[in-house]
């Protein structure tokens, strides 16, 4: 894994989606989409339906965040990423639309993996459960469909030096399996390893 | 006869809901600490500096600690010499979540129905374990529960012939395929024994235990610190991005049960642990 962070601006471009290598650390700046379970299950319905996404698909980042109301004076509240397999079975359909990048926690399907391949995207990973400290990097923030699920609304998020990481990437390379391979040491107690 | 008024109940589990979701204790803290000074992966290190800071900024600015404030679950003891005046127990500890969620501004993360999914908007109904007990206290225990950890979570029923050594593989197991998702690193409560329903419910009163202390019973003791070990070379490390520490603390409770059965309960915990303590 890369020691530095890498400034990476959104919506992500072709040529930088495709740079991205598992293990590299980055900044995000610009603009992502906040959505999760529901509303996924709302805008596929829509793309099947012939409808459109509620936000330009070309490059858009997608954050799977369910944040908590607002204090005043703030923009949000605390924002960290919810578990991103439960978004895997829209993912693709998502991807196949022009969106470049997700940004969540936990594994992903190789369905998801496979799709991140054929379109030049990539996964990312913010840290879980850093709700408050991921707030602070969110500047702005807006609803902009689906009102009526509340935390599971859509929103257009403006993010300032975002902390990620790049889980999986164009290549197809994978951080969670190169990371625990790095670092597993063998079951000494002769119980079976898991796996 | 002590009587103690439903709306003290209310107030006190509104504060208790806040109080959790905003201050993570000082068990919680400590250990990741010590999970920095020796976790090995730079990655690891700076996700556990971040969580360390997270904390900080949540107690400062008043921030949850993470935007899953939980599914609130309640263990009570209530002394059998209280009489609870003005409302039903039950009532006064989900309008104290009402209104704990609510002023806290913390997330409604309830649905009403598990596949209508309509959100309930105030985070209700609350998860209430309730245990009658001598004495004229009442003693809450209330802990946040994210989604995340719990969907992580397995219970098996083991044949009696796979013995410890069986209890201990299914936990190492559960801990392996909970990984990136449970947000490790994580607490890892087990109950053992009991039947079905009691032994999940062990797990759960395990982790209510401050983190890292062992289990009074010396032989448990050495098994949480077997698993400890054993969890911790699987190299999930923090956030699942490789390294050392991948469970902060394995926390187990036992019971007896059936001749023909040994049940086991795996319940996650994320770092997010969040429980307080109050008593009336
Ligand atoms: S698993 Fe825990 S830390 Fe992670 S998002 Fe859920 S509640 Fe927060």
């Amino acid at each position: 894994m890369s020691g530095e962070s890498l400034v990476v601006h959104t919506p992500l471009d072709p040529e930088t989606a495709r740079r991205l290598r598992a293990g590299q650390r980055v900044l995000l700046r610009g603009v992502v989409y906040a959505a999760r379970d529901a509303a996924h299950k709302r805008m596929v319905e829509a793309l099947e339906q012939g409808g459109s996404l509620p936000f330009p698909p070309e490059g858009a980042v997608i954050y799977y965040v369910g944040p908590t109301p607002a204090p005043p004076g703030r923009p949000i509240g605390a924002a960290g990423p919810t578990t991103s397999g439960r978004m895997d079975g829209y993912a693709p359909a998502l991807l196949a639309q022009g969106v470049r990048g997700m940004i969540g926690k936990g594994y992903r399907s190789p369905a998801v993996k496979e799709a991140l391949r054929q379109y030049g995207a990539v996964y990312l990973a913010a840290t879980g459960g850093a709700g408050a400290l991921l707030s602070r990097c969110i500047v702005q923030s807006e609803v902009i469909a689906y009102p009526d699920l509340g935390p599971e609304a859509v929103l257009r998020l403006e993010v300032l030096d975002f902390p990620a990481v790049v889980v999986n990437d164009a290549q197809g390379g994978d951080l969670y399996e190169a990371g625990k391979k790095q670092y597993a040491l063998p079951d000494e107690t002769g119980g079976h390893a898991a796996g | 006869m002590r009587e103690i008024q439903a709306q003290e109940v209310s107030r006190t589990v509104a504060d208790m809901c806040q109080q959790a979701n905003y201050h993570l204790g000082r068990d919680m803290r400590e250990a990741l600490a010590r999970a920095r000074d020796r976790e090995e992966s730079p990655v690891g290190r700076d996700i556990l500096d971040q969580l360390l800071q997270n904390a900080s900024i949540a107690e400062a600015e008043h921030i949850p600690l993470c935007q899953d404030t939980g599914v609130a679950v309640f263990f009570v003891d209530l002394g059998q010499d209280v009489h609870i005046s003005g409302g039903g127990l039950e009532e006064a500890i989900n309008e104290g979540v009402r209104q704990g969620y609510s002023q806290g501004l913390l997330r409604k993360s309830m649905v009403a129905h598990p596949w209508r999914r309509k959100n309930t908007g105030d985070n209700t109904p609350a998860i209430i374990h309730l245990r009658l007990v001598p004495g004229d206290r009442l003693r809450l225990t209330f802990t946040a529960k994210g989604g995340g950890s719990e969907n992580m979570s397995a219970l098996r029923m083991l044949k009696p012939a796979d013995g410890l050594e069986g209890v201990k593989n299914f936990v190492v197991e559960t801990v392996a395929k909970a990984g990136p998702n449970a947000c490790p690193p994580m607490v890892v409560g087990v109950g053992v024994g009991g039947n079905f329903e009691t032994c999940a419910l062990l797990a759960k009163k395990a982790l209510l235990r401050p983190v890292g202390q062992p289990n009074a019973d010396p032989e448990l003791a050495q098994v949480e610190e077997e698993l400890l070990q054993r969890a911790n070379r699987l190299g999930v490390g923090p956030q699942g991005l490789g390294g050392r520490i991948t469970v902060l603390a394995v926390q187990m409770e036992v019971y007896p049960c059936h001749i023909a059965s040994l049940p086991v309960a795996v319940n996650i915990q994320c770092h997010a642990n969040r429980h307080v303590v109050a008593e009336l």
